[in-house]
């Protein structure tokens, strides 16, 4: 029999203003088993704990109830406090009478009866709670960076800056990630290449990080600590140790019909290439959908000009398998697709193109060398259109609920870029909102008002119109002079919406990490733990978390890179103790719960077992509980009851149920 | 049995899987989205640690409804726990279809953490369903009461 404390907390007025939680003592007093039953403003501060330990040394309790916010709030805080009171952390459970109860009803009565119900099933479960103990298990002194663009470098070069071993995969032929496609950044105008390929060589010549690029992750496992990697690198058809990336090969390749990825497909590239010329490594990959060696078994150019014999075009993926101890997400983003906007007639006209396909057409790498051109005629456009929140900010479905928060700043530099470098071409922006929260944003934005001469329209553009002359006829509304408009341009640029990369549900899938509607991976806490995900021992950096612009990237890349270390610099973690426990006596040893472990953490022995005064040899199942995660698939599929869950045993779900339907 | 008294409050029980469902009440909670009272949440690990003997107690104790919420499919904390909660559930509401309990009384929802929204509606939906079909005596009137 427990003796139980129950502690109804206020919570200043978030409980309080809703529930009688006087009446909530009182009835917790009348529960079998219940020895002491106080309220408190806040249960969970130092004052609030304290009377916790008060109570278990005067009343000697053995078992606490605490019905205050939810257990992911403070369960941990309750159980820390039991320890110190001298009783078993696991000997407390939280009833959640703030979230579930007195946050969303009006009733003071029905939260009430409520709040007093969810007392009684955490009564009755603390009943039958068992005193567990926390095992162990040891910490892989390396991470994993999934992504090479400037979150996963920077968060890469902090862990390995504080000593551990860094891994970074990247899908591409190199690192860099969308910065290195940008022209110049805001709100300094200096230009992306310049401060990104510094970090790229930095995290390339790191002595503590290797770069798997041209690399996938194709299957994780394991846990917190202990995760098992397996990347698929795929075949380069060059051998990275020869090649010395002179790039002869890509002057002489025939193949030249291939989209250009980097400048977005505005123009061509090789069949053999390096994405842009600072990439690293500086090494490039053949593309075995156009190379015609691969296709078709003649040509072999690249390989006769290459002088190091670096070409090998029976290369094939490899798949490598590392140990991690940690994992971070840095898959960045990409621009929504257009196919559902075609009012703007993205798809029809040449000449309206989207801002990242701008940046790179200003960028001197670019596919125009810089020069600001028409990509229909060549023509340098005289009227230039910008419209916002394409996709972004979207009440139907065809675009994203969200900010994207970068086009406002983006568009005022595009804006500003092309007045100072074109002064005679026109420049209007149509906007909802220009929205330039951050250090020296507005004053930017103001600049380009002020200083540029850039005409800033606020309303939406209902249509672009192609025109017979090659132009396009914009079509839209000035909502403070509350009037059409109809203007001509020869360039419109689109601020078209971002959205996490689509691989991000592939690999939060593998991560078991949670993402949500807008496939953003979930945050652990939006307030308290924006970096750490919801899954021990992953984390997020930049924009696969939420949008976000590089400083915040970066800001974000080393508060990941701090959670990291922080778990790297233990030797051991405790494990769970909530794992599954199988009774020798029930167990038939029939494997039917192996084969739903996820983990493999069931096995079977041969044991000698007692059975009441009978001793026989049996088959039983035995937990390994540093591999088990405490899911509970097997105790469900155990046919003999034998399996049962520690922590949420039959026992303990079935009182709650009956305390919650007496 | 549908009632006409309006003040009959039907006992709903929800079971929710720690890492989404019972992350999406808690958000549905500070985001203050209200449903009915008549909700009692149950944190289970995984939607897979519900054994259908949970749901059949409950009906025999006199829940006029239960409810399992868990991670949408292919996003499970367990990777696969929910896959099992589907069949099994699949095929004890089948069951107990037959036995009279109706369809209505049982469902299974998946609610991710970010979908506090979904778990407020899933809940006002679920309650005006199994108000409509009034106190559940079926599996109470199976067991021979004193």
């Amino acid at each position: 029999m427990q003796k139980i404390g129950v502690f109804v907390c206020h919570c200043g007025s978030n409980i309080a203003a809703t529930v009688d939680v006087k009446k909530v003592v009182e009835m917790a007093a009348k529960e079998q088993g219940v020895f002491h039953a106080e309220d408190y403003p806040y249960m969970c501060s130092e004052a609030g704990q304290s009377r916790i330990a008060a109570a278990v040394k005067e009343k000697g309790l053995t078992g606490i109830v605490v019905c205050s916010c939810s257990p992911r709030m403070h369960e941990a805080t309750f159980r820390k406090a039991a320890e110190r009171a001298g009783i078993n952390p696991y000997m407390v459970e939280i009833a959640n009478i703030r979230e579930h109860c007195s946050w969303i009803h009006k009733d003071m009565t029905e939260a009430t009866e409520k709040a007093v119900i969810l007392m009684r099933a955490a009564v009755a479960k603390v009943h039958l709670n068992a005193p567990l103990m926390a095992g162990e298990s040891r910490v892989t002194k390396r991470a994993l960076v999934i992504g090479g663009g400037i979150a996963g470098i920077q968060t890469a070069i902090d862990i390995a800056d504080a000593g551990y071993k860094v891994d970074i995969v990247e899908k591409t032929p190199s690192i860099g990630g969308r910065m290195s496609q940008l022209d110049k950044t805001f709100p300094t105008l200096d230009c992306s290449a310049c401060i990104l390929t510094p970090k790229m060589v930095e995290a390339a010549s790191h002595e503590n990080i290797t770069i798997h690029t041209w690399s996938e992750v194709e299957k994780v496992s394991g846990f917190v600590g202990n995760f098992t990697v397996d990347i698929r690198k795929k075949a380069r058809y060059v051998n990275m140790d020869k090649c010395t990336g002179c790039g002869v090969c890509q002057e002489k390749c025939p193949s030249k019909k291939p989209l250009n990825e980097f400048n977005r497909g505005l123009n061509t590239r090789t069949a053999i290439y390096t994405p842009f010329a600072q990439a690293i490594p500086n090494v490039p990959v053949i593309d075995a959908n156009s190379c015609i060696k691969l296709k078709t078994g003649k040509c072999g150019i690249c390989e006769k000009f290459c002088q190091v014999g670096a070409i090998d075009y029976t290369q094939k993926d490899e798949i490598i398998t590392e140990q991690y101890g940690a994992i971070v997400v840095a898959t960045g983003f990409d621009t929504i697709k257009l196919d559902k906007y075609g009012e703007y007639a993205y798809n029809e006209s040449k000449d309206v193109i989207t801002s990242l396909e701008l940046e790179r057409i200003m960028n001197a790498a670019g596919p125009t060398k810089g020069h600001l051109e028409r990509l229909s005629d060549g023509k340098a456009p005289k009227e230039i259109v910008f419209i916002q929140c394409v996709g972004s900010r979207c009440s139907d479905d065809r675009g994203k609920p969200y900010c994207s928060k970068i086009c406002c700043m983006y568009t005022a530099k595009h804006a500003m870029l092309i007045r100072d470098k074109y002064p005679d071409t026109n420049v209007t922006v149509f906007y909802i909102d220009v929205r330039t929260p951050g250090k020296n944003f507005d004053e930017f934005y103001r600049r380009a008002v002020e200083d540029y001469g850039v005409h800033y329209i606020k309303g939406q553009v209902g249509k672009v119109m192609p025109q017979a002359d090659g132009s396009l006829l914009v079509q839209g509304v000035d909502l403070l002079d509350n009037k059409q408009i109809l203007k001509k341009a020869d360039m419109v640029v689109l601020a078209t919406a971002i959205e996490p990369n689509p691989d991000v549900r592939k690999i939060a899938t593998m991560l078991t990490a949670s993402i949500d509607t807008n496939n953003f991976l979930t945050e652990a806490h939006p307030k308290l733990r924006p970096v750490e995900s919801p899954t021990a021992g992953v984390f997020l950096s930049g924009v696969c978390q939420g949008p976000k612009d590089i400083p915040e990237t970066v800001a974000q890349a080393g508060a990941a890179a701090v959670k990291v270390i922080g778990l790297l610099a233990k030797d051991k973690l405790k494990t769970n103790p909530c794992t599954a426990k199988s009774d020798e006596l029930l167990c038939n040893g029939c494997s039917q719960c192996a084969n739903v472990c996820p983990y493999g953490a069931i096995t079977y022995e041969e044991k000698l077992i007692n059975d009441h005064g009978i001793r026989r040899t049996s088959r039983v199942a035995v937990v390994n509980g540093a591999l088990c995660q405490g899911c509970g698939a097997c105790t469900v599929t155990c046919p003999s009851g034998a399996m049962d869950l520690q922590g949420f045993s039959n026992r303990q779900i079935l009182a709650e149920v009956d305390a919650i339907c007496r | 049995m549908p009632v006409n008294n309006e003040n009959w409050k039907p006992t709903i029980v929800a079971f929710c899987c720690n890492w989404c469902s019972y992350a999406g009440a808690d958000l549905a909670g500070s985001s203050r989205l209200a449903y009915p009272a008549d909700v009692k949440i149950i944190k289970v690990p995984c939607s897979c640690r519900v054994n259908p003997m949970f749901i059949l107690r409950a009906f025999e104790k006199g829940a006029d409804g239960v409810i399992l919420c868990g991670c949408h499919p292919g996003d499970c904390h367990y990777s696969t726990g929910n896959y099992y909660a589907r069949r099994r559930m699949t095929l004890l509401f089948s069951m107990l279809d037959y036995l009279g309990i109706e369809e209505g009384r049982t469902r299974v929802e998946w609610v991710s953490a970010a979908e506090g929204v979904k778990f407020s509606e899933t809940m006002n939906s679920f309650v005006e369903k199994v108000r409509t079909l009034g106190p559940s005596v079926r599996l109470g009137d199976l067991r021979c009461k004193n």
